[in-house]
């Protein structure tokens, strides 16, 4: 195979190759001189053997013509070593029906290699996906390995995305998590691999690695408010999704945005890309490459936010060029940094060490627009005095800037004035070129600045914001709009991050004088409660010591005095004590299972269940009303996971009025019971009563359950994580069971705080008695 | 009789007029007009008490008040020895006998039927009726009531009767400003200008984080004992840390944050 693309010297190379593919062959020459300029001798024919291999593999050119451009790169950063690893992973997809991930999984390799950084580390990725390949991978009928994995490929070209923000024992927990749950489930599979659904996302977030701003909102909250006398509303964005255009902070008047995550910075490596040069090592002394915290980035964006709130003024765009408004921002932002620093000079060394620096040589004027480079250089040279530049307008500009803030604060204005001027002085014929030098120049703690410009004309992209969104008339909103609960997952011990929608909605409403005709019905019923209630309503009396005049005498005291009256010392004259009455102090949430089944006939009487239910909390309502503690009543039933519903029946501050009655009198069994998250729900309302104690009562007929579930103890395991959580947070749930075969799973979930009532016929009579005792 | 002298107040406690309370407090004396402070914890209140005894030189009685005081502790009660009983009195009657300034401190702390023992002394009639003792004291021309507390934490149970309120002159006192407590600081503790500034500059951020997480901001107090320790010779930021924001938060986060703020000012 003579050809006249391939020079001698690689001839024998070539030859070695064996390669058909005409693509392959006018690549060959470059990629082979950069490997021969790169890797070892061994590494060199280790190189082309696998290249062959790659090349007869039958899986067309793709393969080979990556590895071939890719590996010398890819060898660089992870060793050489690395190779059979990798092949082998090759070879293992290769003999599997996955050979359609090769070609994804050799694109990747090069932005995997860059995160990853060590051999070990490569290793663990390869077990991670070679795990998940064979867990994936179909088998129908008894024979192995008939269908390809489907969301490999997919896996494999979000990767880089993935370790961008996960570590590897993170990655391994997101990629668990899809094949658990989506393993029989191909599409789903495809869509939780490929970043698409909304769980895949929400598990990635719970993995990810860094400081987030949702665990930190409070602290960064009084950072504003402690040192900068600010206060706003500090919304997250994510930065996950948007490779190409990476969101940056800014501020308007509905709050001030920012990143959702913060990793902590580290100077030396990859964040910063000036260490290739070496600009870092220079003039710095090693005490310099400390580590900036995630949460010091915060404060950092923060501070500078703040700052321009306090000290600039918005200015008139319209008369200034691009490049001079982008000379404009650089100077403003670093005047108003010099400002806050004069308040806060320990701000200098978070500001300095994430500012990056620019090496003076990295922009080639010829070729590309030095606007940027030259900005941050001059920015950096204004924040640290120790600099390294030699550029004559930027030291002279640094000290024009340091004279005009050496007795004042300056202003907008005068920065704008300098900034033009510099504009002027620095100005190039190759700041019109189309390729900007970006490298270093990007300051990411500063804001985008858009509040710093006001427009006289009208019709700039700022304007876009303002603009009202349309609601089409379809998309009206009706009730409330849904909550997402956790569910427990007891297999794997974790919750499925908001894995259940709760509609909250007002229970319909029907006619109350249904409901005084029960209670007329029980009124046997209720005189004998009155009884009861009325015993314990008088509360215990609580003593009141150490009064000077009181109703009785304390014996105790009255003692002690007097023997310190016989021995010379001065008596206590407190020797009496009273006696005060002390408040009931609890809120009652009673929870009702309005589920299909309560429409079934009650064993030994002709009503149903529902309408048993119905009298039973008529009477417990007006009891617990009779007592005055605060209570509310809500009933549930589920559709599936993604419908549960939440009826509001009664709220704490709405009385016992015919309103309520009638939506009591209305109630309508339905579904099934996902009982864990109405209890969730309910909670929620229970936790934000102010008393002593807190009672949430589940009036139930049958165990948890729904149409989606198939696995039985699922629902009640999340049910009884639901009780443990809700007695973290001092809420004593108590389960009020109709259901006589209810002993084989109420202990699991309430433990011993539950009831079996097996003749539903009583249970008018059992429930407030029932209340009673407990709250006794 | 009680001796006089013991209650004087002998040196000159330092005092940093923030407005013109002094002269005003002078006129209220003059008037024998009764005055109350109020204030946040640590801001001078009893200071500008005691420099007012020592300025008009008048001794001064002091009562810290507490719950479980009552009114014979302060008016004074019978005791018994050998002989059969003795009658003691308490400090507010010997400041009406000697004519002595009587500072209650922190009032609301004592309760609200406690207090009202005052109310006799504290308008025109300037007496003091001792029902135990039968006797109707009449206070010395020089006696003067006064009593402060702080607003701040105030609950709905513990706040003052109007009919005690309505008996009183009153001075509303704060922290004082930057500049000013930066005066103070150096003329207290003979601290250089530059640190006791950095002090103030911690203080206020942690006052304006009063109401969202803080009861109370920073006191002059506090400041004051930083820049004690400081010029003890103790690092500034482990002064800081010790002084200024373990004693006032238990809150991980405040902490934090007040620790950020002690780095970000010194720099």
């Amino acid at each position: 195979m003579e050809t006249a693309t391939i020079p001698a010297e690689l001839d024998v190379y070539w030859k070695q190759l064996d390669c058909g593919f005409p693509r392959v062959e006018p690549v060959f020459a470059d990629c082979m001189r950069e490997a021969l300029a790169t890797l070892s001798k061994q590494g060199v024919d280790a190189y082309i053997e696998n290249a062959r291999f790659l090349g007869k593999m039958g899986r067309g050119a793709e393969p080979i013509l990556i590895f071939m451009e890719k590996w010398p790169a890819v060898a660089k950063t992870l060793g050489e070593d690395a190779l059979p690893a990798i092949m082998e992973c090759i070879r293992r997809m290769w003999k599997s029906p996955n050979g359609n991930a090769i070609t994804p999984f050799l694109q990747s390799l090069p932005a995997t290699a860059r995160r990853l950084q060590s051999p070990q580390q490569l290793r663990g990725y390869l077990d991670i996906a070679l795990d998940f390949m064979e867990r994936t991978t179909g088998s129908i009928h008894g024979i192995q390995q008939t269908f390809p994995s489907p969301g490999l490929p997919s896996l494999f070209k979000q990767v880089s995305v993935l370790l961008s923000q996960l570590s590897l024992e993170g990655l391994k927990n997101w990629v668990e998590y899809g094949v658990r749950y989506y393993k029989d489930h191909p599409d789903r599979q495809i869509d939780y691999f490929s970043l698409q659904s909304a769980d895949s996302r929400a598990v990635l977030q719970r993995e990810r690695h860094g400081t987030l701003l949702v665990d930190n909102e409070r602290k960064l909250d009084m950072y504003l408010r402690g040192l900068w006398h600010d206060a706003d509303q500090l919304i997250p964005y994510s930065g996950a999704f948007d490779e190409l255009r990476k969101p940056i902070p800014y501020y308007d008047k509905l709050g001030i945005r920012l990143p959702d995550v913060y990793d902590d910075f580290i100077p030396s490596v990859g964040c910063t890309p000036c260490t290739e040069n070496g600009a870092w090592n220079a003039p710095y002394d090693k005490a310099e490459r400390i580590v900036i915290s995630g949460i010091d980035r915060y404060r950092a964006v923060l501070a500078h936010i703040a700052a321009h709130r306090r000290w600039t003024t918005a200015i008139f765009a319209d008369n200034f060029s691009p490049f001079q408004r982008m000379a404009v921002e650089f100077l403003e932002d670093s005047r108003v940094e010099y400002l806050a620093m004069r308040e806060y000079p320990g701000l200098r060394r978070i500001f300095a060490a994430l500012h990056p620096i620019p090496a003076e040589d990295a922009c080639d004027p010829e070729n590309e627009s030095g606007v940027r480079h030259r900005l941050a250089m001059l920015s950096r040279a204004i924040l640290d005095p120790r600099h390294p530049y030699k550029n004559p307008h930027i030291i002279e500009f640094a000290q024009r800037f340091l004279a005009l803030m050496q007795h004042s604060d300056s202003g907008t204005p005068e920065m704008a004035d300098l900034a033009v001027l510099f504009v002027a002085k620095t100005r190039r014929q190759s700041d019109q070129l189309p390729k900007i030098h970006f490298k270093d120049t990007v300051v990411d703690y500063r804001d985008d600045n858009r509040q710093m410009w006001k427009f006289i004309e009208e019709g700039d992209e700022e304007e876009a914001f303002d603009e009202p969104r349309k609601i089409e008339p379809g998309e009206e909103i009706n009730g409330l709009p849904p909550r997402h609960y956790h569910e427990w997952d007891y297999l794997n011990h974790s919750y499925r991050p908001d894995w259940v929608s709760v509609y909250e909605a007002l229970h319909p409403s029907g006619s109350a004088a249904d409901i005084d005709r029960l209670l007329a019905k029980h009124a046997a019923l209720a005189k004998r409660l009155k009884k009861m209630l009325d015993l314990i309503k008088p509360q215990e009396k609580v003593r009141i010591r150490y009064q000077e005049e009181g109703s009785e005498l304390d014996l105790d005291v009255a003692l002690r005095s007097l023997i310190d009256y016989k021995s010379g010392a001065t008596p206590d004259p407190r020797i009496n004590m009273s006696h005060k009455t002390s408040g009931r102090n609890i809120a009652v949430m009673l929870l009702l299972d309005l589920s299909e089944s309560l429409n079934e006939k009650a064993a030994g009487c002709d009503q149903t269940i529902l309408e048993l239910s119905r009298e039973a909390v008529s009477l417990l309502a007006w009891a617990i009303e009779k007592l005055g503690d605060p209570f509310a009543i809500a009933g549930f039933h589920s559709n599936t996971r993604h419908d549960v519903r939440y009826l509001h029946i009664k709220g704490y501050s709405e009385s016992w009025d015919d309103r309520v009655k009638g939506r009591l009198a209305a109630m309508e069994a339905n579904y099934s019971t996902r009982m864990g998250a109405a209890m969730r729900h309910a909670a929620h309302y229970l936790e934000k009563q102010q008393a002593d104690k807190k009672l949430m009562l589940v009036l139930t007929d049958g165990e948890p359950s729904d149409v989606d579930s198939k696995d039985g103890r699922m629902l009640i395991e999340d049910a009884r994580q639901a009780v443990t959580e809700l007695d973290r947070q001092g809420i004593y749930a108590y389960c009020i069971n109709l259901d006589s075969k209810a002993d084989k799973y109420v202990a699991d979930i309430f433990g011993n705080q539950y009831t079996i009532i097996d003749r539903v016929a009583q249970l008018p009579e059992r429930l407030p008695q029932l209340f009673i005792s407990l709250t006794k | 009789m009680t001796n006089k002298d013991q209650y004087k107040v002998n040196q000159e406690p330092f005092y940093q007029p923030q407005g013109d309370e002094v002269a005003l407090y002078e006129a209220a004396y003059a008037a024998r007009l009764p005055v109350m402070i109020k204030g946040p914890t640590g801001c001078g209140k009893s200071r500008f008490v005691e420099y007012m005894a020592w300025k008009l030189g008048k001794p001064l009685i002091t009562v810290a008040c507490n719950e479980d005081m009552t009114a014979s502790d302060l008016v004074g009660r019978y005791l018994l020895d050998a002989n059969g009983t003795r009658w003691l009195d308490g400090p507010l009657t010997t400041a009406a006998r000697i004519g002595a300034i009587c500072y209650l401190d922190e009032i609301v702390e004592a309760r609200q039927d406690t207090t009202v023992v005052i109310h006799p002394l504290t308008d025109h009639r300037r007496t003091l009726p001792l029902d135990k003792k039968g006797e109707q004291l009449e206070a010395h021309s020089d006696f003067q009531m006064v009593i402060s507390y702080n607003p701040g934490y105030q609950s709905l149970l513990k706040d003052l009767k109007q009919s005690t309120k309505q008996r009183f002159t009153a001075f509303e006192f704060d922290y004082p400003t930057a500049i000013l407590e930066v005066e103070i600081l150096c003329k207290e503790t003979g601290m250089d200008k530059e640190m006791s500034a950095s002090l103030v500059k911690i203080g206020q951020a942690a006052r304006n984080l009063k109401g969202h997480g803080l009861d109370e901001g920073i006191s002059t107090r506090l400041l004051v004992y930083a820049a004690t320790l400081i010029k003890g010779g103790v690092e500034p930021r482990a002064a800081c840390r010790m002084a200024l924001v373990r004693p006032i938060t238990d809150d991980a986060d405040i902490r934090d944050t007040l620790d950020h703020a002690i780095d970000a000012v010194f720099g």
